[in-house]
């Protein structure tokens, strides 16, 4: 909402400067967006120094000028001015820039070969004099330190532009801000003269509300002023029109537009001549369709609220007007509307047609319904003032009566929501002024609310309204009350910060990306989840929600490793989804890796990553975060966008369903579709959904700590074994021989090829043999070794190696 | 080979037995200085350039939304509210309609709704308080909760991305009334930005959620092209807040006319912004890997009221 300080003091009796306003207007809740000069076509206009004069290669009375602009900027112009010389100051205006005496725009263009950008003034081109010679000089002693600056001082007045909250229509005209203001003590709200306007004759344009299933209108004023000469504005109208940034048409436009900006009461005007015998306002017929005042054709749905004539429909209620019946320069009669349409057809209507205007906007809101005749006055008196005309008796259709609403208000409850007290005196008096019909009860403020306040249902409205014309600044500073009901952290955000940490200290850059991705990607990694559309993407390549939380951290990898980064680990903690509806998400963790370990080392061999660097690092990251070690299992079956052979699922009990975590290299179909360019590519991921929690607290007490001092022996074995054959189950298979005696098995080699068959290879394993009870002899080691190799042998197949 | 360290130790076998002491002696001086010798001739040549470089150090980093989110957490514990959650896609009820933002209101233009079906049922949550509303429809009050996490909203310019982050808070009781939050968001801007002195302003605004309503603008001016939060004379507005509307309790079954209370919301990546001076909000979510690197946090740099709540 726009409006000048000028404009304000119509309705308001102020001694408060601009800068007091604009502070008031802030503290009352009516946020001042800016508070500036509308923008001038002279704005462009600048002082400007000559810094160097060379003369054109190819004119003799042309001179190419390196002309200093401010903020370091220089660029050359192409000038015929005798006078110009080195040292001048002077007047510049930029490509772009209307010349007021021939009306014409500077582009940049080339002069007899050499490129000029924008053109050095005379005055006459200025329309300060009639001197063309040479452009205008400057005085140093003024100008010298002003270059770069506006050579024209804005003489246009300073516009304020607020930002009105949806719940305050009523702060959509001048005049709802200027009564705002003087409630909170910035002045007087100027009384409103009565009008001494003559009525000749009736309103004979015959208007009918029709009673419809919807209907979208509940009164409609008019008036018709005859005789009228429609012309150009008068300065001071044009001037308001202008400073809130639109273009002034007509007169009889311009009024109307004046009036619904000054008391937040939208009206409409059309050509009386140009009607086909009656008004109705009735609800449209699917496929019905007229030309609107923005020159765009519309084809309407059922019942959208729709002025119509015999002949069909003039314009769309409340929303915009119909070329076919507006008002012209030649136009003798008018036909002037005042009328209340209900905000939730407004919206649906303009929702559906896709419609934004002044009149929309307002009337959605929530226009003041009682003040159809008001306007429909005011802008009667403007008409005939400036076009002339007599005016018709003001006729009002109305199918509903404004019923009044009553708020009984018990002070009390400021106190209890502000945490601080007013007067019942100064509160009264805050009411009054902001229109409320107030009257004292012995326990509550029996309180009219003004009509022009949609927004004001319930006593909390009025503790509002009192506290902010109070000031929000008598609000108290209460100390935090630090009582606490439940632990900041459950265990499962605690398992959130603990994980994503532990990760990072492996060495993973953490990153955040959409939660949304291109589908093409998805599509590569959400196996058989639903894609889950964006009805409405920001862009096509955002189309759908990530089943996934790979396809984006792919996607920034590549582009990463395209800006020749060329080791890379990411990772990202945050939601993959699985369904469309709430709560059919996961918290994942996805990380990547990329390029080589030891690059460039002096003293290490370096190699490309693979499955066991990430392996390393899930695991560990699990650990960390307290997963008993003992439970955890390692299979081989993995989603499809892994490499089938070259990546394993992380379970936490043999029979669970899901995995906790996948690991491995990524299937070479995608590296070879999406284009990525690097050595090696791993990738983990971990579902914290699916972790189950260790029953054991830290705070519980610890397990006793019991080790054995008696000798530990070691024993090294090697098997021949099926190649297929998981080096998990042979060692689950060693520590089931005695999980007493067999305190840990660790494979060290694993071996294919030269002496050992087809099919098969060679695991070694290394086995710590201790009791608790004593140390054992060599008969008891003896014993353990045969048995160890019995059930190998007996379970899988495998043969001792000799 | 002969066995040296046999012929020498039988050869003072021998010597003991005779009983020679000083030949003893001088014997086991001399092997002490011959071995003296031979070791300070191993180490010269052992002598290694200790100034190579080591084995590749790996830093891992925590993104600034991450680490701010923590920061507020750590704020906000030690005031006694605890985190809540909520789902990113939520229902058309919990993301307006509870929070008193009925279909067919101007005000749902203020938020760019991304929706996933045709009738506009699901939506990705605009922002974090349909968890206030999820929160006090599973529990009884009071309620003192901060519930950070991902927003969602069409808009996409320099400084607005499809996705930013919120945290919403709702401190509902018998008695808490607008000065608990003033002092309670006046105690979080004063630790979160660690400065002692910071200038805040509370302004009437409106939310359909809470009624009164307010912004909060916080002070700051420009110092050598940098920002610098706490005096000054420019106005940076920050969150959103109010007192939770009477029609809101009632949607979430919760008595108003016995509870009352606040809530607020604050977008996190703006916060970080401001206080790590980082000027690009859609770098955030770009990955440009020199960027984390940059801008992230040491994985141990755990936000703590002990330790401080930043190096």
């Amino acid at each position: 909402m726009k409006f000048t300080v000028d404009w304000l003091k119509n309705h308001l009796d102020t001694k408060f400067n601009n800068s007091q306003i604009i502070d008031k207007l802030t503290n009352i809740g009516l946020e001042v967006e800016s508070f500036e000069s509308s923008i001038s076509e002279l704005d462009n206009f600048i002082v400007a120094k000559i810094i160097n004069v060379k003369t054109h290669p190819n004119a003799d009375r042309l001179k190419l000028c390196d002309v200093y602009i401010g903020s370091d900027k220089t660029i050359e112009v192409v000038c015929g001015a005798p006078n110009a010389k080195n040292g001048l100051l002077t007047v510049y205006a930029p490509p772009g820039t209307i010349i007021p005496k021939n009306q014409m725009k500077l582009s940049v263009s080339k002069i007899r070969g050499v490129t000029s950008y924008g053109m050095l003034c005379s005055e006459s081109e200025l329309l300060l004099s009639n001197e063309s010679d040479g452009i205008i000089e400057l005085k140093n002693n003024k100008y010298a330190n002003k270059i770069g600056v506006k050579y024209f001082k804005s003489t246009s007045e300073k516009v304020i532009d607020l930002s009105i909250t949806p719940n305050r229509p009523d702060c959509l005209g001048v005049r709802g801000i200027a009564r705002d203001l003087s409630a909170a003590g910035a002045g007087k709200l100027t009384i409103n003269k009565k009008s001494n306007l003559k009525y000749r004759g009736d309103q004979n344009i015959n208007v009918t509300i029709k009673k419809e299933k919807v209907q979208g209108c509940t009164t409609f004023g008019s008036c018709l002023i005859k005789g009228v000469k429609n012309k150009e504005s008068p300065k001071w109208l044009k001037d308001k029109i202008k400073s809130l940034g639109q273009k002034p048409i007509s007169a009889i436009v311009d009024i109307t537009n004046y009036v619904m900006f000054d008391l937040n009461r939208p009206l409409h005007a059309y050509d009386a001549d140009k009607i086909d015998n009656e008004i109705i306002i009735r609800s449209s017929t699917k496929g019905e369709s007229f030309e609107a005042l923005d020159n765009k054709k519309y084809i309407l749905e059922n019942d959208m609220c729709v002025i119509s004539d015999r002949s069909g429909v003039l314009g769309l209620g409340g929303i915009i007007g119909g070329t076919k019946s507006g008002t012209e320069y030649s136009t003798k009669n008018i036909l002037l509307e005042s009328a209340y349409f209900l905000p939730r057809s407004i919206r649906k209507t303009s929702k559906q047609l896709n419609i934004d205007t002044d009149a929309k906007f307002r009337f959605e809101r929530g226009i003041d319904p009682l003040s159809i005749e008001e306007g429909l006055i005011k802008a009667s008196e403007l008409i005939k003032q400036i076009c002339g005309g007599e005016i018709s008796n003001l006729d009002i259709k109305k199918i509903e009566n404004y019923k009044k609403k009553i708020i009984n208000f018990e002070p009390s409850l400021f106190e209890k929501t502000t945490g601080f007290k007013v007067e019942k005196k100064e509160l009264i008096k805050i009411l009054d002024k902001l229109g409320f019909n107030v009257s004292k009860n012995k326990k509550f403020l029996k309180l009219v609310v003004p009509s022009w306040r949609p927004d004001i249902t319930q006593p909390i409205d009025i503790v509002e309204e009192i506290v902010r014309i109070k000031g929000y600044e008598h609000i108290n500073t209460s100390e935090p009350i630090k009582t606490r009901l439940k632990p900041t952290l459950n265990s499962y955000q605690k398992l959130f910060h603990f994980l994503q940490r532990s990760v990072a200290s492996k060495g993973y850059l953490e990153t955040v990306t959409w939660s949304f991705t291109d589908s093409k990607i998805n599509q590569l990694f959400k196996e058989n989840d639903e894609e889950i559309p964006i009805v409405n993407p920001i862009s096509s390549d955002l189309n759908v929600l990530r089943n996934s939380i790979f396809p984006n951290l792919i996607f920034y990898l590549k582009k990463n490793l395209d800006r020749g980064i060329k080791d890379i680990c990411l990772f990202e903690i945050g939601p993959a989804f699985k369904g469309k509806n709430p709560g059919d998400q996961l918290t994942v963790i996805g990380a990547v890796r990329a390029g080589k370990v030891s690059r460039l080392s002096w003293n290490d061999k370096e190699r490309i990553v693979d499955t066991f660097d990430v392996k390393k690092d899930v695991i560990q990251s699990l650990y960390e975060a307290g997963i008993d070690k003992d439970d955890i299992i390692i299979d081989d079956k993995t989603p499809s966008y892994y490499h089938p052979g070259k990546s394993g699922g992380v379970y936490q009990n043999k029979n669970e369903k899901n995995a906790v975590a996948y690991f491995g290299e990524i299937h070479p179909n995608i590296i070879k579709k999406l284009d990525i360019k690097t050595e090696g590519l791993v990738i983990f991921e971990i579902c914290l959904d699916y972790i189950k929690k260790s029953k054991q607290k830290i705070k519980d007490s610890k397990s006793e700590y019991k080790f054995s001092d008696f000798q530990k022996s070691e024993r090294d074995f090697a098997f021949i074994i099926n190649k297929n054959f998981k080096s998990q189950e042979l060692v689950n298979i060693i520590k089931s021989v005695d999980d007493k005696l067999i305190n840990s098995v660790r494979v060290f080699d694993v071996f294919e090829g030269e002496n050992i068959p087809e099919g098969k290879k060679s695991i070694a394993v290394n086995v710590n043999i201790q009791s608790d009870k004593k140390t054992l002899n060599e008969s008891d080691l003896d014993n353990i070794n045969k048995l160890i190799i019995s059930s190998v042998e007996l379970k899988s197949g495998a043969k001792i190696r000799s | 080979m002969p066995d040296i360290k046999k012929i020498k130790d039988d050869y003072i076998d021998k010597l003991n037995m005779e009983n020679n002491v000083d030949k003893v002696n001088k014997i086991s001086i001399k092997i002490q200085e011959i071995e003296t010798k031979e070791i300070n001739l191993k180490l010269e040549k052992e002598k290694i350039d200790i100034t190579l470089p080591e084995r590749d150090i790996e830093i891992g980093k925590i993104h600034p939304v991450s680490q701010v989110i923590d920061e507020i957490s750590s704020i906000f514990s030690e005031i006694g509210f605890s985190v809540e959650e909520g789902p990113d896609v939520e229902n058309e009820y919990n993301n307006f309609t509870a929070l008193n933002t009925p279909d067919n209101h101007p005000a749902r233009d203020m938020h760019d709704t991304f929706y996933l079906d045709k009738n506009k049922e699901l939506l990705l949550r605009t922002h974090t308080s349909p968890v206030q509303v999820r929160t006090m429809l599973k529990g009884k009050p009071p309620f003192k909760i901060i519930a950070p996490g991902r927003t969602y909203r069409s808009d996409s310019d320099q400084t607005h991305a499809p996705m930013f982050h919120q945290v919403e808070g709702l401190h509902i009781d018998k008695n808490i009334n607008m000065g608990h939050l003033k002092g309670c968001l006046n105690y979080f801007i004063k630790e979160f930005f660690e400065v002692d002195k910071i200038k805040m302003r509370f302004r009437p605004s409106h939310f359909p959620f809470t009624e009164p309503s307010a912004e909060v603008d916080i002070g700051y001016e420009i110092r050598n092209g940098k920002i610098v939060i706490g005096e000054g004379d420019k106005w940076l507005e920050i969150l959103g807040c109010g007192m939770v509307h009477p029609n809101v309790l009632k949607n979430v079954k919760v008595n108003p006319s016995k509870y009352q209370g606040y809530a607020f919301g604050i977008g996190i990546d703006r916060l970080g912004m401001l206080k790590y001076g980082i000027n690009d909000l859609r770098a955030f979510f770009e990955t440009d890997y020199r960027w984390l690197s940059h801008f992230g946090f040491d994985p141990l740099d755990v936000p703590s009221n002990y330790r401080g709540l930043s190096r």
